[in-house]
């Protein structure tokens, strides 16, 4: 099956200089497929890229001519000359580029490990290649196994389980504590960048109510403007810290800004509700013996990457139970593979040995004009069964259920030593 | 007769704890489906075998040891059940059935024979009486099971370990409610199976309050809970003070119920009773 290949490059072997100059833009894409679809070797292609990875998959009606082909063509689209970036291309082929692709679609090739969303960037890839037609029989087959692998490795690991950053481990905290976040208030103390980001996060993960407060007033209500939230001066901390349920603290402050026994006493006119302090600030904003007072939560930036840590060394140990998964689908997705050749090579391979037996019976019967009706049958039925005969052992190996997939190599063989036409080659002519 | 309904109940129950502690390992809905499926058979047969027990003795089937923990596990599974389908905390399934199993089995190795009333029992306010006291009891257990849940569950989000386990079980906030509402339906309803308790006291021995060591060991009870209750609502005792508060209210119970029929012999023992 070495038709099927693979050329592309990903985070691992290109930087991401590289990566940005060959990535197909999105407004690019058909172009680019429309052009593939013109090179004389390929049959069938389809383009994947992302910010991590670019990569085309193509069934070339000769392998050799098809690589460098495609190599050119993306020289030639993105003007840069391939020694630029060849020696960042790998080349897959065959088995391997099946594996391949089950892989990058069940996020096992993917920078952080179970992040799902490669699948609908190559699910969106595949349409606009179905779209343009430039995908055919065999990409088809190969894709909706990709989705299907996707889809086992998905439900049958834990590899998605867990979140691995930062922020969404943060709302995942907070929804530990407090159940659903709608109706929460978030207090920001500090208004940079970083309470920016995580106040996103937890908005996106329902909070409904927004408070800020800063140093310096102005930027607390420019922040509060964004969120449609409300600022809070400084010295009223206090008075934000009653109402919040979440507190995200990231200031410059080289000192603690909150302190166990403010806290004690906070807890006692909240009633004992209770609260959650992020403290993204480095150095921390927050005494960390607050977070042994009851129904108060303490974690800081080290302890948010620690539980990022654990979750992503489980997520590598699920993807070793996935590539078990992927190990079994590449070889069904061989076994169908092969089955599309060895049904005409055992066509060709009979009507060979056919048109020789009759011809050499013509030959024969020619000499000997003088052979009766009996006779005549009797050497016909004779060469009939010979080659059954010598057919016979072949063709029942060739149909088995392949365990040693060793299909693909006798097919081959076949069509070598007999001569026999390539089904590949047949079926462009027919399309021609 | 009634007796293969309770069996069936039970079996019912083993299987349903079954699949929802599969549940709680592999976290498939089909399988906490499939449990409240099971339990809720249980139930059915469970409900069918009092019924014909109470059609078959002629009063209500909560009178010696074996009914009282058959009627108490029945309660149980009907508050898990009314849990699960209002807070959908789907893992305390597991933690309810295994407690209604075990007094199931209790249940299932104690004399089952139906006797003749007891003088004492024959009255109006008996079945109000161990309504009220084993629904109060039954909801303390489901408080007693959040109170666990809840300090496994502080624990791991204290010790800053939030793996497999933490996922698994519920939200703080949630368990505290659910603990809270908990209380607010079973201290009334204990208080309204003391009450109901000492009318009848009245009627049946000429005296509303004996200190007879259920007696005292309910008011016991009542006090722990009452305790809690004004706590809560008046310095905010939630969380984790909360949690231990229900599940040594539990304990007084379980005391109360089982530890004085055991331990302390007193007017609520009848199981010894002969005709």
């Amino acid at each position: 099956m070495k038709e099927l290949i693979i050329i592309g490059l990903n985070h691992k072997t290109a930087p991401i200089e590289i990566r940005e100059k060959l990535a197909f833009q999105d407004s690019e894409i058909k172009k680019a497929l429309l052009e593939t679809a013109s090179l004389p070797s390929l049959k069938e292609d389809m383009i994947l890229s992302t910010c991590n990875r670019v990569e085309i998959y193509a069934i070339a009606s000769e392998t050799d001519k098809a690589i460098q082909e495609l190599k050119d063509f993306v020289s030639r689209f993105h003007h840069l000359p391939l020694q630029a970036f060849d020696k960042n291309l790998y080349l897959l082929i065959g088995q391997e580029a099946v594996r391949h692709i089950f892989r990058v679609a069940s996020s096992l090739d993917s920078m952080v490990v179970g992040e799902p969303q490669i699948l609908g960037q190559i699910k969106s890839a595949y349409q606009i290649a179905t779209d343009l037609k430039t995908s055919g029989l065999i990409l088809h087959r190969l894709l909706h196994r990709a989705f299907h692998v996707a889809k086992r490795v998905r439900t049958e690991t834990k590899i998605s389980n867990s979140s691995v950053s930062v922020s969404s481990i943060a709302v995942e905290l907070a929804e530990k504590i407090f159940g659903t976040l709608e109706k929460r208030t978030v207090l920001l103390i500090g208004a940079g960048e970083m309470s920016e980001l995580a106040a996103r996060h937890l908005i996106s993960g329902g909070i409904e109510k927004i408070l800020v407060t800063n140093r310096t007033y102005e930027r607390a209500r420019s922040l509060a403007l964004q969120f449609n939230g409300e600022a809070i001066p400084f010295e009223d901390m206090g008075q934000g810290l009653r109402k919040a349920d979440i507190v995200i603290s990231a200031t410059d402050a080289s000192q603690y800004l909150i302190h166990p026994d403010q806290v004690l006493k906070l807890m006692k006119e909240r009633k004992q509700k209770p609260i959650f302090f992020i403290d993204i600030a480095d150095p921390r904003d927050i005494a960390p013996e607050v977070g042994d007072l009851e129904n108060v939560y303490l974690y800081n930036m080290d302890d948010l990457q620690k539980v990022a840590h654990e979750n992503l060394k489980d997520r590598e140990k699920e993807a070793q139970k996935a590539e078990a998964i992927v190990n079994d689908e590449v070889d069904k997705f061989v076994q169908w593979y092969q089955s599309l050749e060895i049904t005409p090579t055992v066509v060709a391979l009979r009507k060979k040995f056919e048109e020789i037996r009759t011809k050499e019976l013509q030959k024969i019967f020619s000499f000997h004009p003088d052979f009766s009706e009996k006779e005549r049958q009797s050497i016909e039925a004779l060469s009939h069964a010979i080659i059954n005969k010598i057919l016979h052992d072949p063709i029942t190996r060739l149909k088995q259920k392949d365990e040693d997939l060793m299909s693909d190599f006798y097919v081959h063989s076949l069509q070598t030593l007999f001569q026999l036409p390539h089904h590949a080659e047949e079926e462009s002519k027919e399309k021609d | 007769m009634n007796i293969y309904f309770i069996q069936l109940a039970t079996l019912f129950y083993l299987l349903g704890m079954l699949f929802y502690l599969f549940y709680v390992v592999w976290l498939r809905d089909l399988l906490s489906r499939l449990s409240a499926t099971i339990v809720t058979l249980g139930f059915v047969s469970h409900t069918l075998g009092l019924l014909i027990r109470y059609l078959e003795a002629g009063y209500t089937p909560v009178t010696n040891l074996h009914e009282s923990l058959s009627f108490f596990a029945w309660m149980i599974i009907g508050v898990l059940l009314m849990a699960i389908l209002k807070y959908k905390i789907k893992v305390l399934g597991a933690f309810l059935s295994s407690i209604a199993l075990i007094l199931m089995l209790f249940a299932l190795t104690l004399p089952k024979e139906i006797l003749p009333l007891h003088p004492v029992l024959r009255s109006f306010w008996h079945p109000f009486h161990v309504t009220f006291a084993f629904l109060g009891n039954s909801i303390f257990t489901l408080a007693f099971c959040c109170g666990v849940i809840y300090l496994i569950q502080e624990h791991q989000l204290k010790s800053k370990k939030v793996g497999a386990l933490a996922k698994r079980l519920p939200s703080l906030t949630v368990l505290d409610d659910l603990n809270y509402q908990a209380l607010k339906f079973g201290f009334p309803l204990l208080t309204l199976g003391i009450i109901t308790g000492a009318v009848w006291a009245e009627y049946a021995w000429g005296r509303y309050w004996g200190w007879d060591p259920k007696e005292t060991w309910s008011l016991i009870t009542w006090f722990l809970y009452a305790a809690m209750l004004h706590q809560r609502l008046t310095v905010g005792w939630r969380g984790r003070k909360a949690a231990i508060m229900a599940i040594i209210g539990f304990l007084a119970v379980l005391f109360t119920f089982l530890g004085v029929n055991l331990l302390l012999p007193g007017l609520h023992t009848y199981s010894n009773w002969e005709p």
